[in-house]
């Protein structure tokens, strides 16, 4: 077996797990809204990919660019229309709601587009690789990491370099006294989760490139991207891909010594970090 | 001069109380002869509801009033079920006798699991509820003498010869498979009524008034010397043993198992939540009104698959939006009933009321 083949790929792997993670990493990190819905709400944008590409024949990045604003649409009416009513103290309320979208939404695709797997055609990028050294890797793959840099780097501008993150963070911190500095928390936090469901609308790109997805698959993507943000700390996004790549690499470790344990590996390296460092590896926000 | 002496009491029962539980008793000594002039059909029916309902009143117990939004519950579910099987197949034990087992086990899985979920604030510790499930289904896949990922059936000698069968089948005339179902309908009854019993007397005493002041506010409670984590852990680990013995129990019915079923997000955790939310949140009569809807709304759905669930997170969402305090809620804040009261109220002295 090659060792470092074998990590090479659970950090190639990281980064589609950042890209699951990382819009929920913003959402969390402004409002502390849980959203349980958010692995349905990636497998939706990946049936709306296959949807375009399917009849009118796009390429799927093309097809991605189109998804960005629809899903966009999507996250800010969400967040405007239901998740607003649900933030308060309380957190059980945006828990069961979110809860409640994510059994909707997964029984609405069931019943749309039936439980058979699908998979987003990319033509020769299926299975295009390139040397690295002695390596060879995925085209695919590369490109899902460079994506989950790029929209990392994008999201830290985003955030630390503009006027609008400088309203995200300010909310973040304190949503009233935003308030009385002009900002309205609300319209904030539309725009907020319009972004997020724009980034898992790339994510949703790449899920169903690279493997079938089906209905059912959402809860699963949710819990890795959860894992990816308890770990990497709150209302950090490099912390993110950090623990994107940590579950990553446990997971193809785990899977390269039997496959039975590729998932409970990943899921037993959240728990160990977790024991050892309940606030997350880079934690920033203090919630 | 002062006048008479005022006697002041602290009571929680009222009027509609007492009637009350005078007519649940008789509901229950009626439900213990159900057996004797239902079909079948409705007992496997009202069995279906009664562990339901255990499952509600338990993670009603954690969310509604400990706080504790667990999304794992069928990890105690799937474990208690695994372990009586166990019992059954590997340790050839009465199957009865097995369920206490996977109450025991469950209770058990419970202090680990609380011991990494506690650590965790709010929805964090619902996810690591959810990963702990997911872990406990994960490895006990692996458990290849009881089927590993494609699991195993109960022989139907094992529970043909359990503890009361023939008590059933002499006193009754009921046939074997028959008397499995009745003894099954009897257990769940009895699991039914202790757990209702058991959180209301809970939420009656001291320790009840203590974890409604740690939900209510969680500083407050410290400052007057609440301790809320001792308090949370007790509710969890009880509330898993009564989740893994209904878990088993409900496995001893259904007389076949894999690691997908039991370990089922949606068929212990998702249903279960929406039966709480529906009939009302952080109510004991909550639950049972959540459960007859839930149950409504099934038959009245069967025919339509995924429909019946989509129908069943709207109207949970719609619930949450709109009516927090759920269906029983709304009612019992309009008419000021109160079924199974556990508000104290201030009488006696000069109070008229």
């Amino acid at each position: 077996m090659n060792w470092v083949d074998t990590v090479l790929q659970g950090i190639l792997l990281g980064g589609l797990y950042a890209l699951f993670a990382a819009g929920l990493s913003l959402v969390f990190g402004i409002m502390r809204l849980v959203n349980l819905a958010h692995g349905d709400l990636i497998v939706l944008a990946a049936y709306l990919i296959f949807v375009l590409v399917g009849t009118l024949g796009l390429n799927p990045f093309v097809a991605m660019a189109i998804a960005m604003p629809i899903m966009f649409a999507i996250g800010w009416l969400l967040q405007t229309y239901v998740f607003n009513r649900t933030l308060g103290p309380d957190i059980l309320p945006p828990l069961l709601v979110t809860f409640g979208l994510s059994v909707v939404l997964q029984n609405g695709l069931l019943q749309a587009y039936s439980a058979d797997s699908r998979r987003i055609p990319s033509g020769y990028l299926e299975t295009a690789s390139v040397r690295l050294g002695s390596l060879h890797v995925g085209v695919m793959p590369l490109l899902t990491f460079a994506s989950a840099l790029a929209v990392i780097v994008i999201l830290n501008r985003l955030l630390y370099a503009t006027e609008l993150g400088r309203a995200f963070r300010a909310t973040s911190d304190d949503a009233v006294t935003a308030g009385l500095m002009g900002i309205r928390p609300q319209r904030t936090f539309a725009i907020a989760t319009g972004i997020a469901m724009a980034v898992v609308a790339i994510a949703a790109l790449y899920l169903g490139t690279r493997s079938n997805f089906d209905p059912t698959i959402g809860p699963a993507r949710l819990i890795y991207a959860f894992e990816s943000v308890i770990m990497g700390g709150l209302g950090s996004l490099w912390g993110t891909l950090a623990g994107g790549i940590v579950l990553g690499v446990a997971q193809t470790i785990g899977g390269a010594v039997n496959p039975e344990w590729q998932i409970l590996a990943g899921h037993i390296a959240f728990v160990l970090v977790l024991l050892f460092r309940p606030r997350g590896l880079f934690p920033r926000a203090v919630d | 001069m002062h006048g008479p002496a005022t006697t002041w009491r602290v009571e929680t029962r009222t009027k509609t109380s007492t009637i009350f539980m005078a007519f649940g008793a008789l509901a229950v000594i009626a439900g213990l002869l159900a057996p004797l002039y239902v079909p079948r059909a409705a007992l496997q029916d009202l069995f279906f509801i009664l562990t339901m309902l255990v499952l509600a009143q338990s993670w009603n117990l954690l969310a509604g009033y400990a706080g504790l939004v667990s999304v794992g519950q069928q990890a105690f579910v799937g474990l208690g079920a695994y372990v009586m099987f166990a019992g059954v197949l590997l340790f050839k034990l009465d199957p009865l006798v097995a369920i206490l087992l996977g109450g025991f086990a469950a209770a058990l899985l419970a202090i680990p699991a609380g011991i990494f979920a506690f650590r965790l604030q709010g929805a964090y510790f619902a996810i690591g509820t959810w990963v702990v499930a997911e872990i406990v289904r994960l490895v006990v896949a692996q458990w290849k003498t009881l089927g590993g990922g494609t699991g195993t059936s109960l022989p139907g000698p094992a529970t043909r010869s359990m503890l009361g069968i023939d008590l059933a089948k002499n006193l009754f005339g009921f046939r074997p498979a028959q008397a499995v179902d009745v003894i099954c309908y009897w257990v769940a009854l009895l699991l039914a009524v202790a757990t209702i019993l058991l959180v209301y007397r809970l939420l009656r005493s001291r320790q009840g008034l203590a974890l409604a002041s740690v939900r209510d506010n969680h500083e407050a409670a410290r400052a007057i010397g609440v301790d809320a984590r001792r308090l949370r852990a007790i509710v969890y680990v009880a509330s898993a043993f009564m989740t893994g013995i209904v878990g088993a129990l409900i496995y001893v019915q259904k007389a076949r198992i894999s690691p997908d079923a039991a370990f089922s997000l949606t068929d212990w955790t998702a249903y279960v939540i929406f039966i709480v939310v529906i009939g009302g949140i952080g109510t004991i009569e909550g639950p049972i009104v959540g459960v007859l809807i839930f149950f409504g709304l099934q038959k009245l759905l069967a025919d339509f698959g995924s429909i019946y669930l989509l129908v069943l997170g709207l109207i949970g969402i719609v619930v949450m939006l709109f009516a927090q305090e759920g269906l029983w809620g709304l009612f019992a804040s309009r008419t000021g009933i109160q079924l199974l009261p556990v508000r104290r109220l201030l009488r006696g002295g000069s109070l008229k009321n």
